[in-house]
């Protein structure tokens, strides 16, 4: 790990503004990805923003129709809220599967968000019940805050504060992880709210997508069987060691048919 | 950058750069090699630490991140305060023969006892997910699952003495 400046703001224009008056600074949430990242030498920030002292972004609350969960709340209190447990169980289980306990007690949703790593679960999440990405300066919808590989809408010194979930009618998470890992090789995470059904995948591509044709079916038909004809096109899956893209769209149909299953459960 | 932080109930201030990982400050600063750097890329789970009660992977977490924590190590496990004795959770694990060449030991040993601390009437499943980020390359599980089973029960006994 090369050598870098720590920061530890206590507020956050003040941590927006070390990310934009230095350069090639970068932020720490948990830091489950970040600090495996520097010790490869895949990233050499000058400097480090630690968000841990910014007081207000970690808990839960209840907004009624929507929860909220504060950036740097870690996966293991998702995961053992009550609330979230009553309200979007599907929510719950997803963060009580993201990799193993320990990673589970530091790792945060907002880390994970920004980050958008490909195989990463709470894009799934976030992406398949539509939530609301609250940022230090705007909202930003889920369907346009995921752009691809690594890559989000959030601009240059923009912090993620909250996400805010609706709370749908049902909702389920199933992921084949990879083993070693337990990232996501397929996870799919599809939600029944008031408007239609949402199906969103992560793992199988470069980043989280949906999947109309399965939006449709289970619109009509809320049950496995609704979705079980339904192949995923290949085109644009990965492809790597551990599975090739036409396993991975196989997947897709698999692990989207147990979702529905643990949302009616 | 200087730090202050509890290390096994004694205070303690060092200075370090912030580049420095918990395990090497632990190993290589504190001489306290009993905490194990594994596979050093977070997933083997021999180095895992209590940070302020929680289990963490002490090769990914930065120094910085103890500043006003307290932190239990492997050394900081003990027994009954005064008996001279193992912790519960140690004493399962050389009763049940929980350990091969006990590298991963350690790891699983911190992970344990925060899952029996958490969860004191474990079950089999509960310990095997709950041990899901501690590898034990001599593949001992059937022991480990044991000995974890049993040590939990030591530990709920103690507490109810």
């Amino acid at each position: 790990m090369k050598p870098f400046a720590y920061h530890q703001p206590n507020q956050i224009p003040d941590a927006a503004k070390l990310l934009t008056s230095i350069e090639d600074s970068k932020l720490v949430a948990g830091g489950m990805t970040l600090i495996p990242t520097l010790k490869q030498r895949l990233a050499s920030p000058v400097a480090l923003v630690d968000l841990s002292k910014l007081g207000d972004l970690k808990g839960i609350t209840d907004d009624g129709a929507t929860i909220t969960i504060g950036a740097m709340t870690p996966h293991v209190v998702v995961a053992a809220s009550q609330l979230v447990q009553t309200k979007i169980p599907g929510l719950a289980a997803l963060a009580s599967m993201i990799g193993d306990p320990a990673v589970r007690s530091r790792g945060t949703i907002g880390g994970s968000v920004a980050n958008n790593d490909p195989a990463a679960d709470y894009p799934a999440g976030v992406l398949g019940l539509g939530a609301t990405i609250v940022t230090s300066t705007r909202e930003i919808a889920a369907d346009s805050f995921f752009l691809g590989l690594f890559e989000t809408a959030l601009e240059p010194g923009e912090i993620i504060t909250a996400i805010r979930f609706p709370v749908p009618l049902k909702a389920g998470y199933a992921k084949f992880k990879a083993p070693a890992s337990r990232y996501a090789l397929v996870g799919v995470f599809v939600a029944k709210v008031a408007d239609g059904v949402r199906v969103a995948v992560t793992g199988a591509g470069p980043g989280v997508f949906r999947v109309p044709p399965m939006e449709a079916a289970l619109s009509g038909n809320f049950d496995p069987t609704a979705i079980a004809a339904i192949k995923i096109d290949t085109d644009g899956l990965t492809s790597d060691i551990h599975a090739e893209a036409d396993y991975r769209a196989h997947l897709v149909t698999v692990m989207a048919k147990r979702a529905v299953d643990a949302a009616l459960s | 950058m200087q730090i202050s932080f509890t290390l096994n109930g004694r205070p303690t201030t060092v200075d370090v750069e912030p580049a420095t990982l918990v395990a090497d400050l632990l190993r290589e600063q504190l001489n306290l090699t009993g905490t194990h750097i594994g596979c050093d890329t977070s997933q083997c789970g021999a180095c895992v630490v209590h940070l302020d009660g929680i289990p963490v992977k002490s090769c990914t977490l930065l120094a910085p991140a103890l500043d006003g924590a307290t932190l239990l190590t492997i050394e900081g496990l003990q027994g009954a305060p005064g008996s001279n004795r193992m912790h519960p959770m140690q004493e399962a694990f050389r009763e049940h023969h929980g350990l091969q060449c006990g590298f991963c030991t350690p790891g699983m040993l911190m992970t344990a006892v925060a899952l029996a601390t958490e969860k004191p009437d474990l079950t089999e499943a509960d310990v095997r997910h709950g041990l899901e980020g501690n590898i034990c390359r001599c593949t001992g599980y059937q022991n480990i699952v044991i000995s974890v089973i049993s040590g939990a029960a030591a530990m709920n006994a103690a507490k109810g003495e």
